[in-house]
């Protein structure tokens, strides 16, 4: 085991796939002589050649249409979208095709790719690189979205995701591309889709976060902590499907919920784990659910970023708001 | 420094058959009486498939449906010229190239009627099911031929679209990777003038659609869409080029929609009767029987028996469609994901209690 941090360990999930898997076939702008725009796919042009590190044209749709026919022709695509608002260009090639391959072919065709993309704020980028609209795509039937919150998570679900009969929006948060390292189990390392991680066990109140935003959270938690307060932090890992069990019961016994996302309020997939905790676990609540979230408009170049973006203070107001209640 | 011609281009337009129904024997494509006659029949076939079709939902037995009548040549000129190991990504106007290819025409009433099992291709035919959005198969097409590439599979992959296609991106993306990476691809254009409501003049200020191939460093052709032995060339030529490696070609074939865009549609209301009648007399079926009543003596009553024969095997499919079982409304479930999610399973089950509870008040 070594210490990684997230590029690298995306970068050595990527390699163990590409090892085991021959019809493995990476795609994108950029990702072969380059890298990629974070170096991600940094040196496995050198080790597996130009057939199967393809750098494309410059073709949102493109890329991922093509994935789509070669996915069903049997290949295994792993395609890099370089930011996710780049990725809108190809969103009718993921909702109208990707998502109902299967379903409309009756499993004739099915449609295994991965469509990468780094997402989220806090780096500093220009206008339409740090987006954070997920919920776009957990709103697709027939996608699954998956996003890790470390090096290990990122190596383990990447795993996963490559070797899922379906396709994946595996969201890389920019932000924790390079600021966190921890030991990253080399070799086999495969985490399963769709199971949500309980990170710290309490009585109080339970965090429910995914991503960058996972590290604040877990920090407003140790400061509740110091207060008395037990905080039970779930980090979600696979937003679709979603974990709703290991959520429902956590609240069930903590009775209190903050969510914590840096997308948009309105429609947010806070929204929906707080109607679930509604529907499922109301007699358990002892408080209103709460969100801490960015706010209903485009998240601000860099100047204004830090205003947009939900923060430890922020959390434990929440936090406490909801305890005292 | 004088100005100076740094590249040229000229489109081709290829005619063999003409509207009299003479063959222009230079260009004969060296196909023999039994070949000759199977184009025939299998135009008839369409006709009449579509036909029935529209009566079918007149009589509310189908839903929405998009008629091809006028296409039948483009259809199956280039059917006949893939091979069963190639692999098509229709648009939605080509049901003549899938009941060609061999689907079941049971199976492409059963998809215009809402039942989504007409879109399972059956496993031996290496075809897509129709695709509704505009052009957006095309990168789909581009990526089984890349993949074909990649494996050494010595098959070609035929995309077939309309003129209104060549409008959206997704047209020019597909285009551009199948000429960066030369690709075992043929894009068939139907240019049948009409985008619904918009004319081709609407869709382009290009001379030809064949053209744009210009763009994307490869070859365009264009055919008369309404000349069955024309569109057989020129698609048989472009898919051996394609398998020896050569790259892909853009087939533009000039033909027309003579029915409306869809029976959701009323063409009157754009199109002038007089266009129409124009290319009434360009009827791709009224050709070919022209040359068989030149070359083979076809007479009214082969013409009427292959009629009567036609109806039979339409009357055939629309039984088999009728008798199909309804679906299951739980299925609607179980294709999703490989693996049904806890959400789905919860929602399975809450549609099976509803299900129940109507059967036990009826």
């Amino acid at each position: 085991m070594s210490k990684l941090n997230v590029v690298q360990a995306i970068n050595q999930a990527l390699r163990h796939e590409m090892e085991r898997n021959p019809d493995l076939i990476l795609m994108g702008e950029d990702i072969g002589r380059d890298g990629g725009v974070f170096r991600v796919t940094e040196g496995l042009i050198d080790q597996f050649g130009e057939r199967r590190v393809v750098d494309t044209p410059l073709s949102e749709s493109g890329i991922v249409g093509i994935a789509i026919g070669m996915a069903a022709y049997g290949l295994t695509p792993v395609v890099e979208i370089q930011f996710m608002g780049f990725l809108y260009a190809a969103m009718e090639q993921l909702i109208s095709h990707a998502a109902r391959l299967r379903t409309r072919t009756r499993g004739r065709y099915t449609c295994p790719i991965v469509v990468r993309t780094p997402y989220g704020g806090g780096i500093h980028a220009p206008e339409h690189h740090s987006e954070s609209t997920e919920a776009f795509f957990v709103h697709t039937p027939g996608l699954k979205v998956v996003v890790p919150s470390t090096p290990a998570e990122a190596k383990g679900l990447m795993l996963s995701a490559i070797r899922d009969p379906d396709p994946v929006i595996f969201l890389e948060p920019a932000k924790i591309y390079r600021a966190i390292k921890e030991e990253v189990p080399e070799g086999e390392y495969a985490i399963p889709l769709g199971e949500a991680r309980l990170l710290t066990e309490g009585k109080d109140l339970t965090l429910i976060t995914w991503g960058a935003m996972l590290h604040p959270t877990l920090k407003a938690a140790d400061r509740m902590a110091e207060k008395g307060v037990e905080a039970e932090v779930i980090d979600l890992r696979t937003l679709s499907p979603l974990d709703s069990a290991t959520i429902i019961r956590s609240v069930e016994k903590t009775g209190r919920a903050v969510i914590i996302h840096e997308a948009p309020k309105t429609c947010g997939l806070g929204a929906e784990i707080a109607a679930r905790l509604c529907e499922e676990a109301l007699l358990s609540l002892e408080a209103p659910v709460a969100r801490v979230t960015g706010f209903d408009t485009p998240i601000p170049l860099p100047k204004n970023e830090k205003y947009y973006l939900p923060d430890v203070d922020q959390i434990v107001e929440a936090a406490e708001q909801v305890v005292g209640f | 420094m004088p100005k100076k011609v740094v590249q040229q281009f000229k489109i081709e337009f290829l005619q063999i058959l003409d509207e009299a129904g003479q063959v222009d024997r230079a260009l004969w494509p060296g196909l023999d009486e039994k070949e000759i006659k199977g184009f025939y029949e299998s135009m008839v076939l369409i006709r009449t498939f579509d036909e029935k079709a529209l009566n079918l939902q007149r009589e509310g037995r189908l839903g929405t449906y998009a008629s091809v009548q006028g296409q039948e040549a483009a259809q199956v000129g280039s059917a006949a010229a893939l091979r069963p190991s190639d692999w098509i990504f229709p648009a939605f106007r080509e049901p003549g190239v899938s009941i060609l290819r061999g689907l079941p025409m049971r199976m492409i009433y059963q998809y215009w009627s809402g039942d989504e099992r007409g879109s399972a291709i059956p496993e031996d035919q290496h075809d897509f099911p129709i695709a509704i959005p505009v052009g957006t198969h095309i990168p789909h097409a581009v990526g089984a031929a890349w993949a074909a590439q990649f494996k050494g599979d010595p098959v070609a992959v035929a995309a077939f679209f309309g003129d209104g296609a060549t409008s959206k991106g997704d047209f020019h993306e597909g285009l551009n990777f199948a000429g960066v990476f030369r690709l075992p691809i043929v894009f068939i254009c139907q240019n049948n003038h009409w985008a619904i409501s918009v004319p081709l003049s609407r869709q382009t200020a290009a001379a030809t659609l064949a053209q744009k191939a210009i763009a994307y460093g490869f070859e365009g052709i264009q055919v008369d869409g309404n000349d069955v032995f024309a569109v057989y060339t020129a698609v048989k030529n472009a898919l051996e080029k394609a398998r020896r490696g050569e790259g892909p070609t853009l087939i533009e074939c000039y033909t027309y929609r003579l029915s409306d865009h869809t029976t959701a549609d009323d063409a009157s209301r754009y199109r002038k009767v007089e266009e129409v009648a124009t290319w009434r007399k360009k009827d791709p079926l009224v050709r070919l029987r022209a040359f068989l009543e030149r070359e083979y003596r076809w007479s009214e009553a082969d013409e009427q028996a292959l009629r009567r024969q036609m109806q039979e095997r339409v009357a055939a499919a629309v039984h088999e469609f009728e008798a199909v079982p309804p679906q299951d409304p739980q299925t609607m479930f179980d294709l999703l994901y490989a693996t049904p999610t806890p959400d789905l399973i919860r929602q399975k089950e809450i549609l099976r209690k509803r299900l129940q509870q109507k059967k036990e008040k009826e």
